[in-house]
């Protein structure tokens, strides 16, 4: 499969302790390691197992994955925003790869 | 556990679906008690209040690869007092786990959404963990046309 490509949506600009919704999207099979090829050969677990969101280095939200989280994984969730700053996310595969996206936000 | 005529009709409507069209399922499931241990672990052996967290998900999901789940935690989101995390577990799974988010206070709210895969018609579980170590819990029964394990 390609290269996972990561999308995150959050607004722009807000006011000062806004709570803000952010919204991330990846591509990814999430292989669940319950499936059989046509072999019958069970085909190996390959999920992104961690996810986490930062703000200017401080932890904001983060989850453990397990393969019951479906292709594509999506998670939506709040943030409040109280300087300006960078969110940077990243996404950390079964093999060690890690995914990252950086979207920054003004405060008014 | 009572169920009503309408319940088991219900029921055996879904699993003549399932048996008919449904892919096969793999013989080991998870069952309740697989998924009471991840919550003993999770809470470390308190058995949680019902309340203060909600857990919204279709009573009826047609495909079991994709099932929206959220979960929204009420109560401040201070340094002080603040929502940890919350652990969502599906008792009908190969594997009872789905997903631990950690929440802390600069999320302002603890809320979440993500999408999951259901292999059957079963019960999801949210269970919420405070600051304090109070934990909350919520639960709902899903009903899965088709599943989303395997194949």
């Amino acid at each position: 499969m390609a290269v996972p490509k990561p999308r995150v949506k959050l607004p722009k600009s807000v006011a000062a302790g806004d709570v803000i919704t952010i919204k991330t999207l990846i591509s990814h099979d999430m292989e669940s390691g319950q499936r059989k090829d046509k072999e019958g050969k069970l085909i190996p677990r390959k999920i992104i197992n961690k996810f986490s969101c930062e703000f200017n280095g401080k932890p904001v939200f983060s989850c453990d994955i397990e393969p019951a989280v479906s292709a594509n994984p999506y998670f939506e969730f709040d943030a409040k925003a109280m300087e300006s700053g960078t969110f940077k996310f990243t996404w950390v595969d079964d093999d060690g790869s890690i995914y990252t996206d950086e979207q920054a936000i003004e405060v008014k | 556990m009572h169920l009503t005529r309408r319940q088991t009709l219900g029921l055996c409507a879904g699993a003549t679906v399932l048996a008919t069209i449904g892919p096969a399922i793999p013989a080991a499931f998870a069952d309740a008690a697989a998924a009471e241990r991840s919550l003993m672990e999770f809470t470390g052996g308190k058995t949680p209040e019902a309340g203060k967290i909600t857990l919204t998900a279709p009573e009826i999901a047609e495909n079991g690869n994709t099932v929206p789940l959220s979960i929204s935690v009420e109560g401040e989101m201070t340094e002080a007092s603040y929502v940890q995390s919350v652990l969502l577990l599906a008792d009908g799974n190969p594997n009872p786990g789905v997903a631990t988010f950690h929440f802390s206070p600069m999320s302002g709210r603890a809320s979440a959404t993500t999408r999951m895969r259901l292999a059957k018609t079963q019960t999801v579980i949210a269970v919420a963990k405070m600051s304090d170590g109070s934990v909350y819990m919520d639960k709902k029964q899903v009903k899965v046309t088709i599943g989303g394990c395997g194949g």
